[in-house]
């Protein structure tokens, strides 16, 4: 049965729809709030600004986290900075140009209304975070200080050194914390959720593994808010945590939850490269470092082995100033990853394997200084160096392109509802704002525009529109998805083969990366279809997870997530080949310019891919929500 | 490179645990020091032992999950170094390591090298934020604080919440942590009006954990990965003994939550 999707974007002129919107919604008596529950599965930007702004409503907030505290959820990991509209440089930005930019970033495929709405947001944001004590970098005056970040021309991120998302990561915690301390919260730290529970057609709850004492417990409430990230980690190697998964999406989709345009990942073109086998997950040089950092490889392929001080500027290739020259640099995400990847596959690859190319900061130390240089981007360098051991005050760092951001995630309407009433998707995990690429410094701000601006007004909506019968935890529909989870978990145990979780991951990571990562065509695609299956297979058959189900076992944790990973994988793939045109991150390489750019195709390809889950075994459905831009002119991303 | 290693192994935290003894050939030195223990547990779980239990998560030390012992120090030999940054070049062919989990009363160890570090939550909850309920504040620019203000109020921010502070101190102190947090907040001018109630309520609640007193050994500032100074706790003492000068009402203040 194919779904009907409605996106529910307010009548009106785009800059009115979201203000039309709030004063159209249906609100819940300040008295009523507390009879009514949510669930907010994940602590990051979007979980904990949600679960601290709704419980600041009124509402009782249940939240729920896999690490061992709210403030350890992977949104703390983001380095460069946070956009908005503010045009505190009186440089030409505006809530129109930050829509603007998001969209051409995105290569047209977003949703505009969203996309307006979050730049609007954008600058009520910042008042929050500073009112909160977020402690952004100032000028000598006291004012705010602004770095420029790839695919804009406006100085208009916002940071707190190269740890910006700690801190505002911090900032949401701290108001979480607070509201947990006044009781409106309920905090379940090392609970991982297991399946939404669907009632009577609406998601009424969520069944979980406490990781501590391996009890499987029911959840109730009126909604239930996702905030779970994103699925980096199908990669196995990825800039994401160790933690990172799908299962919390993927569950959801299973009970028929959309899941939109998988295959939109983002490469991350400044990351260290691998070093070796045992390499468990990749290392991001935050992006603000190409504010400062020129990108080159040497011009001939017998140069690569040279140290890079004896290579001449006359012997250089920066491919990305000669490639964009106005843009330079700070050529979108997409663009510069792929890039490098030729100019790799072109054999002017540095460092082991030949996959890495430098980022120099000689001219930017000479121009400004080694303090200035030190001051911004201090701790990078440092990472860099431990982890290297080499020092990039003195020598150009090693960068290549890493998984670091996925783009696509369930489907969800203007209200951030997903296909499942009542089941509410924030940040990461849904598909709404970035269409097929992510403009830096654009992730932290969705994430906490979706819950500090957006969910507190949407959410009351839901609720004050739907009958919603009391429904407890003692509902069939909880012990039989109870059930479900129990059964999976004791299969897990019970297989005993000869191989390691890990095995099978870094063997699917391998499949994905291959073939479904910078550079997708038909055919690996097509053969990406044939393996995973396989390997899922021989995963049920042949894995080995000791322990048992009570208690901390970390690899039961990691094998359910994986055996996720090992369906979703074939979800990802299929949407990629399903896709045929090059769309920001999705670059099939049979559509390409003759100067190997990405060659859309609007007429064809201009929507939404919503697959719809129709049972295991089964081919999913695809649903297709058009993409109307009546704001921007469809136009060829160039950046040069 | 070929270790030895020293695991602290405990099922779970009612039961005893020991040290137990692991060969650990054929390390490269580019791991990090996590992925030495991920090699060491596909082998363990390929020979059909339990792996290693140990919190890990970022690898990027900012996520402030990991933290072990490693030869007696709080994420090891390397100073402003999370045990996940640590690479195995900063050992030797041939070296044995001892590994344990934090060690503090306030710090009740779950299983293996994790422990539960929840107090730090209930620290946090006590009175270390600024009650700003999402809103419509004042432009962000109204209010200019000065840079070295807002860098000293960055400096403390800094904090990953790991707990080698606590690891380190002979005591088993809190100090350097709430310290760190009420000298952030503390440094700008929104922390203000809370000022003197968040000192008292989140030394309150240290005390109430089963965390130690302060005697200002320094450890905490020699371990902490991200270089939080002593001054931190100056500042806390100097808040403290203002706010019990002006006897503020903590029970009030808490209670009120």
């Amino acid at each position: 049965m194919a779904l009907t999707l409605d996106a529910k974007i307010p009548a009106g002129p785009l800059a009115e729809k979201w203000d039309r919107h709030r004063f159209e919604m249906k609100l819940v008596n300040p008295a009523n709030k507390r009879k009514h529950s949510v669930i907010v599965v994940g602590s990051g930007l979007a979980g904990a600004s949600a679960a601290a702004s709704l419980s600041e409503l009124g509402y009782r907030v249940s939240c729920f986290c896999f690490q061992d505290s709210p403030r350890r959820a992977h949104s703390i990991a983001a380095q460069g900075g946070i956009n908005a509209a503010k045009n505190y440089r009186n440089d030409g930005d505006s809530v129109q140009r930050l829509f603007y930019d998001t969209v051409k970033g995105g290569d047209f495929r977003a949703r505009e209304a969203n996309v307006y709405r979050l730049a609007q947001v954008s600058v009520d944001i910042i008042d929050q975070c500073v009112a909160q004590g977020v402690p952004f970098a100032r000028e000598y005056g006291g004012l705010l200080a602004n770095r420029s970040f790839g695919g804009a021309q406006v100085s208009r991120t916002f940071y707190a050194r190269g740890q910006t998302g700690q801190q505002l990561l911090l900032g949401a915690y701290q108001a979480l914390e607070k509201e947990i301390a006044r009781g409106g919260v309920a905090m379940f730290e090392r609970h991982e959720m297991l399946d939404v529970v669907v009632v009577d057609g609406k998601a009424r709850g969520i069944i979980v593994r406490d990781l501590r004492t391996g009890e499987i417990e029911s959840h109730a409430a009126d909604a239930v808010i996702l905030a779970t990230g994103g699925y980096g980690n199908v990669y196995f190697l990825s800039t994401n945590a160790m933690g990172c998964n799908v299962t919390a999406t993927w569950r959801a989709y299973k009970k028929g939850a959309a899941f939109a345009n998988p295959c939109f990942t983002q490469i991350h073109p400044t990351c260290i490269p691998v070093s070796g086998d045992h390499q468990s997950k990749l290392t991001l040089m935050s992006e603000s470092l190409r504010n400062d950092g020129r990108v080159w490889v040497p011009k001939r392929r017998e140069d690569c082995g040279k140290e890079p001080s004896e290579i001449p500027e006359a012997d250089r290739d920066y491919y990305l100033e000669r490639k964009y020259p106005s843009f330079g640099n700070l050529s979108p995400r997409d663009i510069a990853s792929r890039a490098a990847k030729e100019a790799c596959d072109d054999g002017r690859g540095v460092g082991p394997g030949g996959r890495g190319v430098y980022l120099d900061f000689s001219d930017a130390i000479k121009r400004l200084g080694r303090q200035a240089i030190e001051e911004r981007y201090g701790n990078l360098f440092e990472m860099y160096q431990r982890i290297t051991d080499e020092d990039p005050y003195t020598r150009p760092m090693r960068i290549y392109p890493a998984v670091h951001y996925t783009m696509g995630g369930l489907w969800v309407d203007y209200n951030l509802m997903s296909s499942i009433p009542g089941l509410h998707v924030l940040g990461e995990a849904n598909f709404s704002d970035h269409g097929a690429n992510r403009l830096g410094a654009s992730a932290l701000m969705q994430g906490l525009a979706d819950g500090y601006f957006v969910i507190p007004y949407t959410i009351g909506d839901y609720i004050a529109r739907t009958p919603l019968p009391a429904v407890t935890a003692d509902h069939p529909a909880f012990a039989e998805a109870k059930a479900a989870v129990e059964s999976r978990t004791r299969t897990l145990l019970a297989v005993n083969g000869t191989r390691t979780v890990d095995s099978f991951h870094r063997e699917l990571g391998k499949i994905m990366w291959d073939k479904c990562g910078m550079a997708r065509d038909a055919a690996g695609l097509r053969q990406a279809l044939e393996e995973i299956p396989r390997l899922r297979e021989a995963f049920w058959r042949d894995v080995k997870v000791l322990g048992t189900a009570e208690g901390l076992n970390q690899s039961l944790e990691k094998a359910g997530r994986v055996a996720d990973f090992l369906e979703f994988g074939e979800l990802m793939c299929r949407d990629a080949l399903h896709r045929e045109e090059s769309c920001g991150g999705h670059f099939r390489t049979e559509y390409q310019t003759e100067d190997g750019e990405a060659k859309r195709n609007d007429e064809a390809f201009a929507y939404v891919a919503a697959w719809e889950y129709a049972g295991d075994g089964v081919d999913p459905i695809l649903n297709k929500e058009p993409l109307a831009f009546e704001n921007v002119h469809l136009s060829t991303r160039s950046y040069k | 490179m070929h270790l030895t290693l020293h695991v602290w192994r405990q099922a779970s935290p009612d039961q005893p645990g020991r040290l137990v003894e692991y060969p650990a050939p054929d390390i490269s030195p580019d791991m990090s020091f996590l992925e030495m223990l991920d090699v060491v547990n596909e082998r363990l779980i390929e020979r059909g032992e339990e792996p290693v239990a140990f919190d890990h998560d970022c690898r990027e030390g900012i996520c402030g999950s990991c933290g072990l012992m490693i030869n007696g120090s709080a994420h090891g030999p390397m100073k402003l170094t999370t045990a996940c940054q640590l690479h195995m070049r900063s050992f030797k062919d041939g070296d044995a390591i001892w590994i344990e989990p934090w060690r503090a009363k306030a710090f009740p160890v779950v299983k293996d090298l994790v422990v539960d570090r929840s107090a730090f939550d209930r620290i946090i909850q006590a009175g270390g934020y600024i009650s700003a309920a999402t809103g419509t504040p004042q432009d962000a620019n109204a209010l200019p604080i000065p840079k070295g203000d807002a860098d000293w109020a960055m400096d403390n921010a800094a904090c990953i919440g790991c707990g080698a502070c606590v690891a380190a101190c002979p005591n088993a102190s809190a100090s350097l942590f709430t310290a760190a947090k009420v000298t952030h907040l503390g440094a700008l001018p929104q922390g203000q009006p809370e000022r003197e109630r968040r000192a008292l309520a989140m030394v309150a609640q240290m005390d109430e954990e089963g965390f130690g007193g302060c005697t200002l050994h320094g450890e905490c500032q020699e371990a902490c990965p991200k270089g939080i100074s002593i001054d931190a706790i100056m500042q806390l003492n100097r808040d403290f003994i203002r706010a019990s000068a002006t006897k503020v009402d903590v029970a009030e203040w808490t209670g009120a939550a």
